[in-house]
């Protein structure tokens, strides 16, 4: 079968270098990095990290070179899915797209263009070092299924799974895809804009009492924008939240939210807090919280522009 | 008021009032540091953009001539009352103190060091420090004063002459407590969104077309406000989010103070503006998530740099 990576960033290399180890899968990336998709077409697209791995991708930035693929597996920023996917869509005419991007509103942005979708939530982390080059920071699980509205059949999804899980990337397949995805969005947008709007790595703000009590009223917004639409969530959140607030675990991480707004680079705001606003409006659940984040975030973006 | 006035504090508000008074009596600037009380007695304090002269005040940096001055304006940041209060007493003989605070509390601090007749003040005027002896008059708004406790109007109305004699805006009133909250609730409002974000208090503080525009976020924090002084059986002399939407359309981006302190690493007067809210709030009973929300942001993004 033939996949291609929409996207190849840090997640998209790692879907990318490791499903290039099987023998039945053919893997051709799409990006728009001039160096790195020349680096991966001379030498191979390698990992380093959780894993050492070199995978041979063809990488093109030209998405007519695409041949038809039987999936897709996008994993651009949120606020570039809608412009990748225009580009890529004829590629994916008799295959099947899944996103395994942050946030929420990518699958209904591919929908827009592609036939058969797949939902996918992914916990595997890592960082573009050199063109080429991708450090692994962090293995995890996928968990995909069938997006609702213009669903992929269960045994595609199955399908992709299966590649996935044997190529090192354990994927599970699933009828309802959303309460993972929902516990990560859930879990990103309490934690991301706060980070991002104080400079406070995840345990700092975890360890101030009335932080900790901001972050879970967001958390509670979020729970009632997926309790509204019927969603059930595979873990609590919060206590995810503090787990990953231990010494031991991600104490002195900073948010990717805060990293953009250190580079100001444009955040994934719209897809985080503003996606359970946006989802918040159409179940009438009121979201003032998500709502203020995502406003400050937002100015805090416009104030680079001044 | 024959005696002379000494003016606590050089920073903007204290320069502006220090530089205009002192062509109509006169006036000491008592500073915290050396080179500043160095550079104003050498060289005056320029003012320039509203007006244009240099102000002759005295300068210094000890307090022992208080015992001459007949009236003492207490200009420093709301951090620093107490220590400009310490300065006060035993010292200030007859004369009378205006305080001229941010927030709310400061006449209480100075009471507590002296039974003086005490005037409240707010001011709307501002300015730019360009250096020790230079200010910028940016906005030239008025200072309104009223009587604190049993105060007579008449020693407001004097000082509020003797002001509008030197050049600036003044009105007396009797009661102060409309007109500074109204200016608390602005100020709370504009200086907390404007730290957490970056922005000058400019346009898009006012924007109401998409629902995550900044515009609703900073009118939800106002409505917080007038419930809070509505409980506190305040009626406002004027209407927050009409002040708002007047000072984006002037045209001049103001960058608030908190913002400035932020930027500058500073700490912020948030406890004694945005803080006296959420306590006012806490106290009457008053629910305000969006203000309390602001108010923990900046304070943790004070503790991400103090």
């Amino acid at each position: 079968m033939r996949v291609t990576v929409v996207g190849c960033g840090a997640v998209g290399s790692l879907f990318a270098a490791n499903l290039a180890q099987l023998d039945d899968v053919e893997v051709w990336a799409f990006d728009l990095d001039r160096e790195h998709v020349a680096a991966i077409n001379s030498n191979g697209l390698r990992l380093s990290g959780a894993g050492e791995v070199v995978g041979e991708v063809r990488a093109t930035t030209d998405a007519a070179e695409l041949p038809p693929s039987d999936f897709g597996i996008v994993a651009t920023k949120c606020m570039h899915t809608a412009a990748a996917i225009e580009a890529t869509a004829p590629a994916f005419a008799g295959g099947a797209v899944c996103s395994v991007q942050n946030g929420v509103g990518n699958e209904e942005a591919i929908a827009e263009r592609v036939e058969h979708v797949i939902r996918g939530t992914t916990f595997p982390a890592g960082r573009v070092v050199e063109p080429g080059h991708v450090q692994w920071d962090v293995k995890g699980d996928t968990t995909i299924g069938p997006f609702e509205p213009s669903p992929a059949p269960a045994v595609e999804v199955e399908r992709l799974a299966d590649a996935c899980t044997r190529a090192g990337m354990p994927t599970q397949a699933v009828a309802d895809a959303r309460g993972p995805q929902w516990r990560k969005l859930i879990f990103n947008a309490a934690t991301n804009p706060i980070g991002a709007l104080t400079g406070l790595t995840h345990g700092r703000v975890c360890e101030d009492p009335a932080l900790r009590r901001l972050v879970s009223k967001l958390v509670d917004e979020g729970k009632a924008v997926a309790t509204a639409q019927g969603i059930e969530l595979d873990a609590d959140p919060e206590e995810l939240i503090d787990h990953a607030a231990r010494p031991d675990v991600a104490y002195d991480h900073k948010a990717s939210m805060l990293q953009d707004v250190e580079a100001r680079r444009p955040t994934e705001i719209d897809y985080l807090n503003g996606g359970i606003a946006r989802f918040g409006r159409e179940q009438r659940v009121p979201t003032p919280l998500n709502d203020a984040v995502t406003a400050l975030i937002k100015g805090l973006e416009a104030s680079w522009t001044l | 008021m024959t005696d002379g006035i000494w003016v606590i504090g050089g920073g903007v508000i204290g320069s502006l009032f220090a530089a205009h008074l002192s062509r109509v009596a006169e006036v000491t600037l008592l500073c915290r540091r050396a080179e500043h009380a160095a550079a104003v007695s050498e060289n005056g304090i320029r003012v320039s953009g509203r007006a244009d002269f240099v102000g002759r005040p005295r300068a210094s940096t000890d307090p022992t001539g208080l015992a001459d001055a007949g009236f003492a304006i207490v200009a420093t940041k709301a951090n620093d009352v107490e220590t400009a209060a310490a300065q006060l007493e035993g010292r200030l003989g007859d004369g009378s103190v205006m305080t001229v605070q941010n927030g709310l509390g400061a006449e209480e601090v100075v009471r507590d060091h002296g039974s003086w007749p005490q005037l409240s003040a707010v001011t709307f005027m501002s300015g730019t420090k360009l250096a020790d002896d230079h200010v910028e008059y940016v906005l030239d708004t008025p200072t309104w004063l009223a009587p604190y406790e049993d105060a007579p109007l008449e020693l407001a109305e004097r000082t509020a002459s003797l002001i509008v004699e030197s050049g600036l805006k003044a009105e007396a009133m009797p009661d102060l407590e409309p007109a500074r909250w109204s200016k608390l609730i602005f100020n709370a409002t504009v200086n907390s969104v404007a730290a957490l974000t970056g922005l000058p208090h400019d346009h898009h503080f006012a924007e109401l077309e998409q629902p995550t525009d900044l515009g609703h976020l900073v009118r939800g924090l106002m409505d917080e406000g007038k419930q809070i002084a509505a409980a506190a059986g305040i009626a406002l002399r004027e209407d927050p989010w009409e002040m708002n939407v007047l000072a984006t359309q002037r045209g001049s981006r103001h960058y608030p103070s908190m913002l400035e302190d932020v930027e500058a690493r500073r700490p912020t007067e948030v406890d004694f503006i945005t803080g006296a809210l959420v306590r006012e709030a806490e106290r009457r009973s008053v629910e305000a998530p969006l203000m309390t929300a602001v108010y923990r942001l900046v304070k943790a993004r004070e503790a991400s740099y103090l």
